[in-house]
């Protein structure tokens, strides 16, 4: 069992060590797994969702360092910044944003609004007893980094794409595939950066 | 039979208390820990179990057959000890198949049932449970306290191991999750919700395993592990897998054979 798990883990190692030179795209090129034919398209998660991307098969397939560095620069040259230059929405909105789990599943029907999941992984509010410890805690987020305009923008970024920052990250990119809106995003900004937010009180 | 345990009343009040906000984290744990074991005594899933073994017995389906001559991997009519030594190889089949996977195949050739039929409501919903749901959970309750044992000596079980762990790690979908993203790494929760770490062998990945097929408070119905691996398919926003296809049933030999020599309870509850 061993040694053919780390066959396994030599012959996806081989195979990217001969990809490394190629372009990003290459990466959501790779054979699709085996299980494609095992799945039925159900309402809105359709059947090319099971495809990796290029950022999915550099985490799945161990890509090396500078694919990875590739394709977090990729990453970060995409995220879409407020058109009015603002950053900071309503904390208020932000703690329902925050609340609210569920989207892009089968059963969630096209076009609805999307919970942000966050206290699915993180704690917030020390109010909300009920936090995952997937991620870490962000509660004091804003009360031990200040609110300057450079801490806006990266908070921002973050939400928007976790990938730009860390590529094989847990945390989903809410704002590159359109998860949740600009203004969700920025409301999610104050609830960790607004002195008022329930976030940063003792 | 099929009457919604859920309505008694003091399953109904435990439910509502879980509701209660204000309750703390290890509050609402402690309760309902304490609460199952006193349910566990007379868990409604042996209803099902009784179920099971009189279907088991009965001549059903267009060939008016039992199920006495279904082979689980034991020989022909042995259901004791099955369970826990699948998903296992079947060479009539061609296939490595897990129990609930194996008990349609021998409803359609043993019975004459159609597979595409058995397919279409194969979970539990709105007071409807499936005929393989039933049956499972007899099935299962023939292994309870015993051992898990799957074995990979078979080319072709080992190599369903080695796939099912692929698909665990394999991230994809609009939020790049895999069944690790969550399963992956000890100690951690979904909001209040403990998260076994389903890659490490031995107790953790036996919680995967553990307790199914259950009947679970929240609805009053009975789900297997069909059922489980289909959910987090939904959760991992994924769209949804084949009943009893290759991928799920990869899957469970990676998850059962993780758990091998834990001690498997039985059918069991669920909140």
């Amino acid at each position: 069992m061993k040694a053919q798990h780390t066959l396994l883990l030599f012959t996806l190692a081989a195979t990217f060590s001969q990809m490394a030179s190629a372009q990003d795209d290459s990466y959501g090129a790779l054979p699709a797994r085996p299980f494609t034919q095992d799945f039925n398209a159900r309402g809105i998660a359709g059947l090319e969702r099971l495809q990796e991307d290029s950022v999915q098969a550099a985490c799945n397939h161990f890509a090396p360092r500078n694919v990875v560095q590739a394709l977090e620069q990729a990453q970060l040259a995409a995220i879409k910044y407020p058109a009015d230059g603002k950053f900071l929405g309503d904390w208020k909105g932000g703690e329902k944003i925050a609340q609210k789990g569920g989207g892009m599943t089968w059963s969630d029907k096209a076009g609805a609004e999307n919970g942000g999941n966050c206290y699915n992984c993180h704690q917030l509010s020390k109010a909300e007893t009920s936090f995952g410890t997937i991620g870490p805690s962000l509660n004091q987020y804003g009360a031990l980094r200040g609110n300057s305009p450079e801490l806006q923008k990266y908070t921002y970024s973050k939400i928007f794409n976790a990938k730009a920052y860390n590529l094989c990250s847990t945390m989903p990119r809410f704002g590159h595939v359109g998860a949740l809106t600009e203004q969700q995003i920025k409301d999610l900004v104050a609830l960790l950066l607004d002195p008022e937010s329930p976030v940063n009180k003792k | 039979m099929k009457k919604r345990l859920c309505e008694m009343s003091a399953i109904c009040a435990l439910l509502m208390s879980f509701g209660a906000a204000a309750q703390s984290t290890d509050a609402i744990t402690k309760e309902f820990e304490t609460y199952r074991e006193l349910m566990e005594a007379d868990n409604p899933a042996e209803i099902y179990e009784d179920a099971g073994a009189e279907m088991w017995k009965a001549k059903r389906g267009p060939k008016q057959a039992s199920l006495e001559q279904c082979d689980l991997g034991l020989g022909p009519g042995v259901v004791k000890g099955a369970y826990v030594q699948m998903p296992r190889y079947f060479a009539d089949a061609g296939k490595v198949m897990d129990a609930e996977r194996r008990i349609v195949h021998c409803m359609v050739m043993l019975q004459g049932f159609s597979e595409a039929d058995l397919a279409k409501q194969p979970f539990s919903k709105d007071g409807y449970t499936p005929d393989p749901s039933t049956l499972v959970t007899y099935v299962a309750g023939q292994s309870r306290g015993m051992k898990i044992d799957v074995s990979r000596k078979q080319s072709q079980v080992a190599k369903a191991y080695i796939t099912g762990m692929e698909i665990f790690n394999y991230r994809a979908g609009p939020y790049d999750f895999s069944c690790a993203s969550c399963h992956g790494e000890d100690g951690k929760r979904i909001r209040t919700q403990r998260l076994p770490n389903l890659s490490k062998r031995g107790e953790e990945a036996m919680l995967a395993i553990q307790g199914w097929p259950a009947y679970r408070m929240t609805g009053g119905y009975l789900l297997t592990l069909q059922w489980r691996l289909n959910d987090c398919f939904r959760q991992q926003r994924l769209p949804e897998p084949k009943y009893g296809s290759d991928t799920i049933t990869a899957l469970l030999t990676y998850l059962t054979a993780n758990a091998n020599g834990q001690v498997y309870k039985g059918p069991g509850i669920k909140r």
